[in-house]
């Protein structure tokens, strides 16, 4: 019982962090749409339906959601570097809680935020083109759930190694834009060079965007299409996102456990 | 009862002995200090004690369970006000305590009193509702004194707990501090380097390069350096010497303008100099010790940040890293 109020304690302060800072909430929006207007506009053209089967933007749009959610996510547990730098982290190690709840309770926080962020997105849809209907939305919830949980363990335990904000940008640099790249989001991986299908299987978000694509896009492209612009059935992306969130999740444990 | 005891508890960071093998009881109910320069070691064993920082060798036990077997109970004795100051600037004053109240099992009914209470302690109740973004060094020092109660720790440490604070309320914070000690019978155990501040303990631990050089009351330690100060000036100085140490049998240091002399009780002294020596006396001084004297004699060197030496700067580099 301890355990769970703790976990919730530590949530709730995540979640509470993050709508107060009005400033964050914007542009988080403002990005995605940006990319579908701005990259749609430009190459609807060229790269026109008869190549992919689909129109660009109907394409691009699962992948911005879940590289959307992914940043919010990251972003959200990145903030233990703040707690670090700032000292507070250490008033809830020296706390009697577990550490693996505030691993979880950061976790969950970063994957509430992050997951209802995309039901905001999906509100772009019908100007997309896209009809939305409910169990569309519940399914690539659950999904995203699942994906920002994967993101969440994966920032925590950059956050364990990372010892100021400073190194922020070369985190960034190495990680977030290849993976924002490589995920399949802007351009199908069925048909990419090697070095570069072997990159994308190493990173999460590929597999929730190739999870996305399939929920969202599943009823209302033709089958075949659909076949040709996706990796894995939606249920093996869940697979790996679930043992990826395992492994992070563990070592973040196990850094936290770690103390000086 | 100890509340503390510790036996040869050593911290190394590699080839660097940032604790070596110290050892020293607090009873209930004390205030004790740990007095030093900065990077000696206080913040440190502090940390091992409050069960951050992992010990390297040696034992403690805080309110009789032992920081390494027994972290959990540990914790939930103590209540830590750090040195640097660790609230959550974005949430409000009440939150912040509510957030502490819950991660220590308090119960709802039982921390939205207990928040009441120790907000009205340090008079901060009616700025509750503010985020902490708001609130000057002081307040956020109260504050954070306010959070380390919430829980009724038998034990608080203080790590430089007025650093950075102007005196004016430095001052109030002792007040509260010592009407703490009064009301609920907590043991403070506290590390400074402020020696006015190191007054305000029963016991003080001096503390330098890792290691506790001298362990007393500090009326004690004081004592030790030798005796009050006394320095005259007089346009008979040579006379006045000879007489000092023929009728007194004390020793005289000369220096520049200004005879000095160390005796017992000053104050007792003062009237029989100028009652029963023939030299006339122009100005006289009296200065008691210090605990920079007792520090200064007993390690060769000062406590005071302007003249840390260089080994003392680097040792504090070295902790400011490894605190991260």
């Amino acid at each position: 019982m301890y355990y769970l109020r703790s976990v919730l304690t530590i949530w709730e302060r995540e979640v509470v962090r993050y709508t107060r800072d009005r400033y964050r909430i914007i542009p988080t929006i403002f990005q995605p749409i940006m990319f579908l207007i701005i990259f749609g506009a430009g190459l609807r053209g060229p790269l026109s339906s008869s190549n992919l089967g689909v129109d660009f933007v109907k394409f691009m749009y699962p992948g911005i959601i879940a590289m959307n959610v992914m940043g919010i996510a990251f972003f959200s547990s990145i903030s233990t570097v703040w707690d670090r730098e700032f000292g507070f982290l250490k008033e809830i190690l020296v706390a009697p809680v577990e550490r693996s709840a505030i691993v979880l309770g950061k976790a969950l926080g970063a994957t509430t935020i992050a997951s209802t962020q995309a039901l905001i997105l999906l509100l772009i849809a019908p100007f997309i083109g896209l009809s939305i209907h409910p169990l569309i939305v519940l399914r690539l919830f659950l999904f995203m759930l699942l994906l920002s949980f994967a993101i969440s363990g994966m920032s925590l335990v950059i956050a364990s190694l990372m010892k100021t904000m400073e190194s922020f940008g070369v985190v960034m640099q190495l990680f977030i834009f290849p993976m924002f790249f490589l995920s399949g989001a802007f351009f199908p991986l069925t048909s990419v060079p090697h070095w570069m299908a072997v990159l994308s299987r190493i990173s999460p978000l590929t597999y929730g965007v190739d999870a996305a694509r399939q929920i969202i896009l599943g009823s209302q492209v033709d089958s075949g299409v659909i076949a040709r612009l996706v990796i894995h059935p939606v249920y093996v992306d869940a697979l790996f996102l679930v043992i990826f969130s395992l492994v992070t999740v563990s070592i973040s444990v196990a850094a936290f456990n770690r103390k000086d | 009862m100890n509340i503390i005891e510790v036996k040869n508890l050593t911290k190394k960071y590699g080839d660097f002995t940032a604790v070596n093998g110290i050892s020293f009881a607090v009873e209930k109910g004390e205030i004790f200090g740990f007095l030093g320069p900065n990077g000696a070691g206080k913040s440190t064993t502090i940390g091992m004690l409050s069960t951050l920082i992992t010990v390297t060798a040696g034992r403690a036990k805080i309110n009789n369970f032992d920081v390494a077997e027994e972290t959990d109970e540990v914790r939930r004795s103590i209540g830590l006000v750090f040195q640097d100051p660790s609230l959550d600037d974005r949430l409000k004053a009440r939150e912040n305590l509510e957030f502490h109240a819950r991660l220590y099992g308090l119960t709802k009914k039982e921390y939205k009193e207990r928040v009441k209470e120790v907000l009205e302690l340090v008079e901060l109740w009616d700025r509750r509702e503010n985020l902490v973004r708001s609130f000057s060094g002081g307040m956020k020092r109260r504050l954070e004194i306010a959070r380390g109660l919430i829980h009724f720790p038998k034990l608080l440490f203080l790590d430089e707990p007025t650093l950075g604070l102007d005196p004016q309320t430095r001052a109030h914070i002792w007040e509260y501090i010592l009407k703490l000690r009064e009301s609920q019978q907590m043991t403070i155990f506290m590390t400074t380097h402020y020696m006015n501040e190191a007054e305000y303990c029963d016991r003080i631990a001096i503390i330098d390069q890792g290691e506790i050089v001298a362990l007393d009351t500090p009326e004690k330690l004081k004592r030790k350096v030798g005796g009050d100060i006394v320095q005259l000036r007089s346009a008979e100085k040579d006379k006045l010497a000879a007489e000092l140490k023929k009728r007194y049998r004390l020793k005289v240091k000369s220096e520049g303008e200004k005879l000095s002399i160390e005796v017992p009780d000053g104050e007792k002294f003062l009237p029989r100099l100028f009652n029963e020596l023939d030299a006339s006396i122009d100005a006289i001084e009296l200065r008691k010790p210090t605990l920079e004297d007792v520090f200064l004699k007993l390690t060769g060197r000062k406590i005071r940040e302007e003249e840390a030496s260089a080994k003392d700067q680097m040792r504090e580099a070295i902790r400011i890293r490894r605190r991260r």
